[in-house]
Formats: structure tokens, sequence, C-alpha cells
């Protein structure tokens, strides 16, 4: 089995997970108004870390976060990270793109290349292995722990180290706006006031390993399923094909009355969420309590999966169904099971959902303990 | 197993080791390709330059199976690799947002702006519901793709896979290479 054996977040809400999950737990947000910053035109509300505290001449800011977050998790290990057996899979849509505005200076062009920005991080760690970039939109996090679970079941790596980064910039913010995608305020996912999403700064990592027997307090990466809507490159399925499909995979032969929660993407943008519940009623699973995490972090992109896999690991740990934060009244078409209280949880199972541009979808069933 | 390959240069195609004739060089070269093998397909001239690569390419693979279809199909998989993810769309997209005092941000380039879009392009065509994935790594290396490949087998619908290399760094200069693999 694929075990988990440290994780960290580094995000505006703390860098540590049990920072990170204590914030969630108690309501806290990190999401703020922005007005004019980067000389975008329009404001926008983000949750953004501090730049000046991650101000570096060697590393830029993605890079840094990536150093840091990776180096706390491995505090708790023993892991050789200089072992040609410990792969590296960073998890990341658009890496160092600020480099591509021509007033940027401060580093070498090529570090623009996800490739290159990878091996700095490897070279930093003295690891001898080639990293592998996995950059699927915003399915990236999971994505990136499904690619670990094979290197290790393959046999070929004993430990891979999944680290998720993104840190917003005005190419990234712009674009978003451009798609009209943006909330003016707090997002609300799942809610019928929903206005859209909101963007955040995070990197978060998992390291995993393969074990035959499995304690009891221990977290298993179960299955997981990556599958496609066929529909539209940027406007998600109307039957939810994609989700669908990853979910049913991903459930396998799990009876759903094992599961704590589905931890959704729950963007809050009208036809993601719509697009969730239609999915998650299709694969049965209606009775499941469902929770987004956006209205703490935003959406943090390449680093989702992987952060939001680590708050619902803990959640669980800590029998909390986390409330979602922003959520009032259910506007979705399907009746799915949300709330914005956290709610008391004796189960040791969750699904972690993701979609994104390209029609993208995946989830991952993670469940606690060996007796499966 | 691997069954059908196809390489395309700014300057050859290769379909199954056979050359492909044509006449144009570079972006030239794809719309000619699109005309002469595809066609019908006019989304095509609203891709950026990775995915008319791969969408170019994965035709002429698909044509070398013979009796296309287009019936979905849960089981094959779309997985590519590059150097630089989607750079040729991602420079034209800051070019819009370069200068304040003509700052014109456009949809239509920001949607292109993820490597695996072109995967998504694949998957539309031809009515992929499988997995599809989108792989960075800084040099081509086959030793890499094959491994990772091998282990997409692990998905339990997964029988076969659109696979391989498709780089774009600006849209005169391309390379793809890949290849159709059966479990």
């Amino acid at each position: 089995m694929i075990v988990c054996v440290a994780h960290n977040i580094i995000s505006p809400l703390g860098v540590t997970s049990a920072e990170n999950y204590a914030a969630v737990e108690s309501g806290r947000s990190a999401l703020k108004r922005y007005d004019g910053l980067w000389g975008l035109p329009e404001p926008f509300v983000a949750s953004l870390l501090d730049r000046d505290v991650y101000t570096d001449d060697r590393y830029t800011i993605d890079e840094r976060i990536v150093i840091d977050s990776i180096s706390r998790a491995l505090k708790e290990t023993t892991i050789d990270v200089t072992s040609s057996k410990v792969l590296f899979i960073i998890s990341t849509t658009k890496g160092n793109v600020f480099l591509l505005d021509k007033r940027e200076t401060g580093f070498p062009q090529e570090r623009v290349r996800l490739g290159m920005m990878a091996r700095e991080i490897t070279k930093h760690f003295g690891n001898p292995n080639e990293p592998i970039v996995v950059s699927n939109a915003c399915i990236s996090g999971v994505c990136a722990q499904i690619e670990a679970m094979r290197y290790l079941e393959s046999g070929d790596y004993d430990y891979v180290i999944v680290c998720g980064v993104d840190v917003q910039s005005a190419f990234i913010v712009s674009g978003f706006q451009s798609f009209k995608a943006l909330s003016p305020e707090d997002c609300k996912p799942f809610d019928a006031n929903r206005q859209g999403l909101n963007l955040g700064d995070a990197a978060a990592t998992i390291i995993y390993t393969r074990k035959n027997k499995v304690d009891d307090y221990e977290w298993v990466a179960y299955r997981g399923a990556i599958r496609n809507d066929a529909n539209h490159i940027s406007g998600p399925s109307r039957t939810g094909e994609g989700s669908y499909r990853a979910l049913k995979v991903a459930l396998g032969g799990l009876n759903s009355d094992e599961l704590a929660f589905i931890n959704a993407h729950g963007t809050a943008t009208s036809y993601n969420d719509e697009m969730e519940s239609i999915a998650i009623e299709r694969a049965g699973l209606a009775s499941v309590p469902v929770n987004s995490l956006k209205g703490y972090y935003g959406h943090t992109m390449g680093a989702a999966g992987v952060l939001e896999t680590i708050i619902s690991m803990q959640a669980v740990d800590d029998h909390n169904i986390l409330g979602t934060r922003g959520f009032d009244t259910l506007g979705v078409t399907h009746p799915i099971d949300v709330s914005n209280q956290n709610r008391a949880t004796e189960k040791r199972a969750f699904i972690k959902l993701l979609s994104g541009f390209g029609g993208c979808n995946a989830a991952l069933l993670m469940t606690k303990g060996g007796q499966r | 197993m691997m069954k059908h390959s196809v390489i395309i240069t700014p300057e050859h195609v290769v379909v199954d080791g056979n050359p492909l004739m044509h006449s144009e060089k570079g972006s030239a070269l794809l719309t000619e390709l699109y005309r002469n093998n595809i066609g019908d397909y006019p989304k095509f001239f609203k891709m950026d330059t990775l995915s008319k690569l791969g969408f170019i390419a994965s035709e002429l693979l698909l044509n070398t199976e013979g009796n296309r279809s287009f019936e979905p199909r849960e089981d094959r998989a779309v997985i590519l690799f590059n150097r630089n993810a989607s750079l040729q769309a991602d420079t034209a997209y800051q070019a819009t947002i370069q200068n304040p005092e003509n700052f014109f941000p456009s949809p239509a380039a920001f949607v292109y702006t993820l490597p695996n879009i072109v995967t998504g392009e694949i998957a539309i065509r031809n009515k992929y519901f499988g997995e599809t994935s989108f792989i960075v790594i800084d040099d081509y290396d086959e030793k890499i793709i094959m491994e990772n490949l091998r282990n997409a087998f692990q998905d339990p619908m997964t029988t076969s896979i659109i696979g391989g290399w498709v780089d774009c760094s600006d849209e005169e200069h391309f390379e793809a290479k890949i290849f159709l693999m059966e479990k």
C-alpha cells in the first residue's frame, strides 16, 4: 500500500500542516481585497503570501516556498534525499511565469521552464533523479499523487516527494479576470449567490512510500483516477462526465457509507459547482457530506490537490467534516449535502475531487489504517 | 507494445517510418497537413501551436489504425510530455498585458496557457473519456517517458495510450514524436 509518511503546507495561514489545519478549523481565511496590486486595473480578492518574507536572490518565490515546504516535511523523516531511490514530483500550472514580464530581470529567463525550476529544487536537495513536473491544469495536485502511487507500485523508487505550488501574478489574475471567473468578494462555494473564484498562493508537500503493513493511524493513498469530459477545453461537462467517471473508478468497491466526506473542487464558479453536484449524484454519493476549502485559501491551482488532501487527512484525524466557508444556501440543482459548520464524523476515508481546463477531472480515495 | 508512430518537425513528417510528402515548412506545414489530411475540423484554426501540433500528429497517428469510428471510449489515455510547457501561448498572452497603455488580456489566448489543453483537444475530437495527462521534463528522455507510460497501465481501465513528446518554443519551432501503445 502507498502510505503518507510526512506532509507540510506553506500558505498565508501558516508554515506547518498543523498551523494550517488549526486556522481552517477555527474558520480563519486569508482572503483579502487587493486594489491596484501589480498595476492591475481591476481590484481582486485573493489569498497571498507576504512577498517580502520570501524575497531571495537565489530562488524565485515559487522555488523558495517549495524548498521550505519540502525541507519542513523531510524534518519529520530520516529519508536520504540524495538517494536515487527518491523521486521528486512537482505539481504546478504556471511555475515562474512572472519571469516572462519584460520588467522582471532578477532571474535567468530559462527558469520560466518548469523543468528548469524543478531542477533548481532537486539540485538544492542533492537528488540525482530528473524531476517530473505534472502540469495538468487545476487537477495537477491529485495527478501528481497518482503518479507517485504508480512510481512506488512499480517498485522503482522507495520514496516519492510530491510538492504542489503556484504563486499568483499579474499573468494569472488578469487571465482569470478576462474570463470573468473571479468573484469581487470572498468566494461562496456551492452557494446560490456564488459569483466566481478567488486565487491563492501556496506550496504543499506529501511524502509517500510503499508498505506491506499499515498502522491504524497511517494514511493510505488507496486509489485514484483521471478522466476527461471530452466536451470543451474551458467549460465543464453538463453531465459531469469526467468527474463522474473518475469518482466511479476511485470509489471502486468501497461502500459510500465509509466516506467521511467528499472534499470537492468547489471553486464557486457557477459551472464548476453545478457540474460537481451532477457528478456526485450520478456516482450515487448524494448522501455523502461535501465540502470545499476555497473560502479559506482561494484556488491554489497546482498546490490545491496536495494542500486540500493534507487538510482533509487532518480533519478526519480530528473526527471533523470541515465547514465550507462562504456557503449559505444550496445553489446547485442536484441535492448534495453542504454545510458552513464543522460537523463530527467517525469515518476514516474521504475522496479528493478536482476538475480543470482541458476537460480533465481527477478523484483520489484516501483511507486511514490498513483494514480494507 | 508500440503499434504506430508519427514524427513532425518544421521540415519533416514521418508516419510509421515512412516520410510523408509536403511542400511547406514551419507553421505553414501544420496548416498544409491539416488541409491535406483532415480538413473538416475548423476548431484547428483557433488552437495555439502546441495544440495544432499535437492535434495533427494524433490525427495522422489515428489514421494509421484505419476505420476511425469516433465511438466514445474510456480505455484509451492521452499522456504527453514536453520541455517548454505552453511557452508559445504564454508569450502570446503576456504580450496582451505587457503594456499598461494597451492592456487587453485575451480570454481566447489565456485558455491555451496550459500545456494539457492539447490532451483535451485530442480527447474532444475522438470522444475519449479516459485519462489525459501532461508532464514536463527539461530534456527529451525516452527512458523517463516509457517508464511513466508503462506505469499508466496501472489504471484499471486503460488498455491503450496515445503517448510521447509534443513540444514547441514558438510558432516556427516544434517537434512531435508520438505513438500508439497497447497494454
